[in-house]
């Protein structure tokens, strides 16, 4: 750490006259380096035990292949349906008035303050083939308990209030105006969502998207429940990184936290430029 | 927001069948996803009536599990309020170097799995981790312990009070409390009779969804309590181990009250922002 030097270098640049500058900085930066620097520098330093080559032997095994492939790719798709459906329950909240409204607005946030374990176990108890959705599906053919898809309903759930959550305020401050003038120069509804109203709420949009898909990635809880949990079928990497624990395979379970870490930050890093260009794009 | 509908002639209106289906989408999609599963809580916890609700939730191990829960919240909310109000005051009301560095790396915890937050905690006092054979010399249990369960629950509820005051106190400026000092305040008077009284309800705000992640994170503490009945079960694990072991009336039981704290949460989030909107002006519906 920084130490007392470092404090007065802070010190000498801060001319705010406010005290307690160099105590709360201090509780800050302990705490800090205490909880999450110092234990994610241990799952840094940890396969190295193992060495370059035995990391890379470890994440190409097909199971933990496979597995990131579930994690990435059921988490993809469930950020793809939040987008849509976020988009539209927004567009709902901002534009429509409707009875319950408040209610239907403060119940958004239910995946935020609902224990994944009981979102997880009441997902099953939907969608198993007796449950109240599952006896739908089931004479359809569609299987969603125990299976891949079953990983994309939980995604979804945990993933629901980010895009509305995102979009929301910016539809609140876009000024009808602009809505207002491409109407009376003849464009048609449709044309002026196209044109005028999505490119101003496309970066909240791809914001809404990134957050949903950094969340479900390293979802666990609810996932575990209705996933079957199948290897090379249904078994998600942060799974895979409990077995990997309970056989006291550390490095190997640290290689696969870590390959999961680089990987959503490249995706991360896409979806930032994605949305740098939109804006540009946007003029906004 | 709604009311204000335009008066110009122009109409801004969807087409009817347009307004109804996106109704539909929006509605159909919280139905399912939320009012469904919330539903399916309460109905298989008790179906059986209430006589077996309430014994699942007086039994030995699910008390154990509560009063576990609880003790584990009542340590990690508070020293997350400590520290979140000192980032917030060191970073909203001074300027130094490495502001944006220090913002980033408070957020790190919300981009990491909560397994991953368990996994760190395994490999630093584990048994065979970093510190194992020194905490074994000494006699000290970390994991497959409280204090492990309390760790991995203050690394996965680290932002929740500092990203909630940060945004607030920088929009609220420095101005009220230069005023109290250069009136002669102490910096521990200026906060107490300044600040506190301009942030309380945004601190409230970040206790309140700190707090419900606390008692329901599921994840992290999983890897980190090795499941010892009526010893390091949280509510969330004793869920899954009742439900594993095909008890799902007891699952769903201990479950709908994990559902009450939730929809408590809920409540008293949106009295606070039917209310107090104004005051968490610069972080409301950041969560």
């Amino acid at each position: 750490m920084s130490g007392a030097s470092g404090f007065s270098l802070f010190k000498r640049r801060n001319r705010s006259i406010i005290p307690g500058f160099g105590l709360t900085l201090g509780i800050t930066l302990t705490h800090l380096t205490l909880i999450v620097l110092i234990p994610l520098a241990a799952l840094m330093i940890r396969p190295w035990d193992i060495g370059l080559s035995g990391f890379w032997h470890q994440v190409t095994e097909p199971r933990v292949l496979a597995a990131l492939r579930l994690s990435f790719g059921a988490a993809f798709v469930a950020a793809a349906i939040n987008a849509v459906f976020g988009l539209a329950v927004a567009w709902m909240l901002v534009r429509y008035d409707f009875w319950g409204k408040r209610v239907v607005d403060a119940i958004v946030d239910l995946p935020f303050a609902l224990p994944t374990a009981v979102a997880g176990i009441a997902l099953t108890a939907l969608y198993a083939p007796n449950g109240w959705v599952g006896q739908f599906l089931d004479p359809l053919g569609i299987k969603v308990a125990y299976t891949p898809l079953g990983v994309v309903v939980a995604l979804t759930f945990i993933g629901l209030p980010f895009v509305v959550r995102t979009v929301q305020p910016v539809l609140e401050e876009l000024d009808t105006e602009l809505e207002e003038a491409a109407a009376c120069l003849g464009a048609t509804r449709l044309e002026t969502f196209i044109r005028v109203i999505f490119p101003v709420i496309f970066p909240a949009l791809l914001t809404g998207f990134a957050l949903a898909l950094a969340r479900a990635v390293g979802e666990y809880g609810s996932v575990i429940f209705i996933a079957g949990n199948m290897p090379m079928v249904s078994e998600i990497a942060p799974l895979l990184i409990v077995i990997k624990l309970e056989q006291f395979n550390y490095a190997g379970a640290a290689s696969v936290g870590i390959a999961m870490l680089i990987l959503s930050f490249i995706m991360l890093l896409v979806i930032n430029l994605l949305q740098r260009w939109s804006r540009r794009w946007a003029g906004v | 927001m709604s009311g204000h509908a335009p008066k110009s002639r122009v109409t801004l209106a969807e087409p009817g069948w347009v307004k109804a289906l996106i109704m539909l989408a929006g509605l159909g999609f919280l139905g399912f996803f939320i009012l469904l599963p919330l539903a399916a809580v309460f109905t298989e916890a008790l179906r059986r009536g209430f006589g077996p609700y309430f014994e699942a939730l007086v039994e030995p191990d699910a008390l154990a599990a509560i009063k576990l829960t609880l003790l584990v919240a009542v340590i990690a909310v508070p020293v997350n309020v400590v520290f979140g109000v000192s980032a917030a005051w060191a970073i909203a009301k001074h300027k130094f170097p490495g502001k944006s560095l220090l913002l980033t790396l408070i957020d790190l915890p919300f981009s990491v799995s909560p397994v991953i937050s368990g996994l760190v905690y395994v490999l630093l006092f584990g048994a065979h981790g970093l510190m194992g054979p020194f905490l074994r010399e000494h006699g000290v249990q970390i994991v497959f312990a409280v204090p492990g369960l309390v760790l991995a629950t203050m690394f996965i509820t680290f932002p929740f009070v500092a990203r909630e005051l940060i945004p607030l106190m920088q929009a609220q400026g420095v101005d009220e409390e230069e005023a109290a000092i250069t009136l002669g305040a102490s910096g521990w008077q200026t906060f107490r009779r300044v600040t506190l009284p301009n942030i309380r309800w945004g601190l409230l705000y970040g206790v309140l969804l700190c707090n419900a992640r606390a008692m329901g994170e599921f994840g992290a503490v999983s890897v980190v309590s090795g499941h010892i009945r009526g010893e390091t079960n949280t509510m969330p694990l004793h869920v899954e181990i009742l439900y594993n072991e095909y008890n799902f009336v007891a699952a769903f039981a201990v479950a709908s009250l994990l559902a009450i704290l939730a929809l408590v949460t809920l409540v008293a989030k949106s009295l606070l922002e039917w209310r107090h909107g104004a005051e968490l002006a610069a972080t409301a519906r950041r969560h």
